[in-house]
């Protein structure tokens, strides 16, 4: 467990959150896995997802809770600021900047579009993300046939059918939950 | 994670009104965000409908153009999606109001999250918590994948978008660059009218 690195300093924690927000156009999470668990290695995939189911079941956006988690694992309350700092200020001034910008009327026609196209990046880059993570579901204790059910599950309520998220993740959580707590028997 | 989908407008035509609202109104600012907080399952996103009921419908501190113009923005800027409450809190209360806003957004969850996360990382090894873990890993990668689909929905009909999503599927899975050069692509592709 000792080998894997790790952040030695709640600067340094800052550091990487800050620069994973600033790449972070359109959501912050497929950057978030490539700077953690790609470039840094700090966390393993299972562990991102881990952290990642903890952060979409409490309220409040996932990643933010990611980060307070995460830095809280670390360094305690300070790490958790550290984390959220990282992941807020910078963009925080770039989006006070731009609307303020806005405000005064700076023209900005390019800007649908342009976002239009962002869109649909992002789409592509959570679904790369949602592959790559897929591997961590091999050793999961439900098995192979419950994963593709559950997961099928999600995507269709929540993707296609556009059921209220909170409503999918009690009813398919909470039958997952118990599957695994069945599973896990010793 | 699966964000309400704003229909882009053209920000020029959006004309914000005069800064700020009276103090009294920033507490009932906080409240409500302080509440929504705590319903934010899935993040402040989506939330964002009662909030524009509130702020729009209920007490006209914006204009339904400034409201989705808030949300365009902070969407086209880096960093999390939470950041787009800033904005709205900035349009309707100016500097006070994105205080007041962010505060609102974060502090119920923050504390949740951590004292919920502390009180699982000592059970870590208990059935209910180990069985949570297992339990909730397909759940976020459907998620994922239902995430994705809904991102593609402003764009589904126009031919440049299914290459479009290929091209950045083969760069994230075979080259280690960062995802800044796709959306720069795609941010591209969506000027020129592509997709």
């Amino acid at each position: 467990v000792a080998e894997r690195p790790g952040p030695r300093s709640p600067a340094e924690l800052y550091t990487a959150f800050n620069r994973l927000a600033l790449q972070g156009f359109g959501g912050v999470l497929p950057v978030a896995q490539r700077e953690l668990v790609e470039r840094r290695g700090w966390m393993t995939k299972a562990e991102f997802v881990e952290l990642l189911s903890l952060g979409q079941v409490l309220p409040g956006p996932n990643i933010v809770n990611m980060a307070l988690i995460y830095g809280d694992r670390h360094f305690g309350w300070r790490g958790a600021a550290a984390a959220l700092g990282g992941l807020m200020l910078a963009p925080l001034a770039i989006v006070l900047v731009l609307a303020i910008g806005v405000r005064q009327g700076a023209d900005v026609p390019a800007v649908a579009g342009a976002l239009r196209g962002m869109g649909v990046v992002a789409a592509g880059l959570v679904l790369a993300t949602a592959i790559k993570l897929a591997g961590a579901l091999k050793g999961n204790v439900l098995g192979r046939g419950w994963c593709v059910a559950i997961v099928a599950a999600i995507a269709l309520t929540v993707g296609l059918l556009r059921w209220p998220l909170a409503f999918c993740l009690l009813g398919i959580g909470t039958l997952a939950w118990c599957a695994a707590w069945w599973r896990l028997e010793p | 994670m699966v964000r309400g989908v704003v229909a882009p407008r053209a920000m020029n035509e959006i004309a914000f009104g005069p800064l700020g609202v009276d103090p009294a109104a920033w507490w009932e600012l906080f409240v409500h965000f302080a509440l929504l907080s705590l319903l934010a399952i899935g993040g402040a996103i989506t939330t964002v409908s009662d909030m524009q009921r509130f702020v729009v419908g209920q007490k006209g501190w914006l204009s339904d153009a400034e409201f989705s113009g808030s949300v365009a923005l902070a969407q086209a800027a880096p960093g999390p999606n939470l950041l787009f409450v800033a904005v709205i809190g900035f349009n309707a209360a100016g500097l006070v109001g994105v205080f007041v806003t962010l505060l609102g957004s974060l502090l119920p969850s923050t504390a949740l999250a951590l004292s919920a996360a502390r009180w699982g990382a000592t059970r870590r090894d208990q059935r209910p918590v180990r069985a949570f873990r297992e339990g909730l890993a397909p759940v976020t990668i459907g998620l994922m994948l239902a995430t994705s689909w809904v991102l593609t929905e402003p764009a589904r009909t126009s031919w440049g978008t299914w290459p479009l999503v290929a091209l950045t599927l083969w760069f994230m899975l075979r080259t280690r660059r960062s995802p800044l050069w796709p959306i720069a692509v795609g941010a591209a592709a969506g000027v020129a009218g592509w997709v």
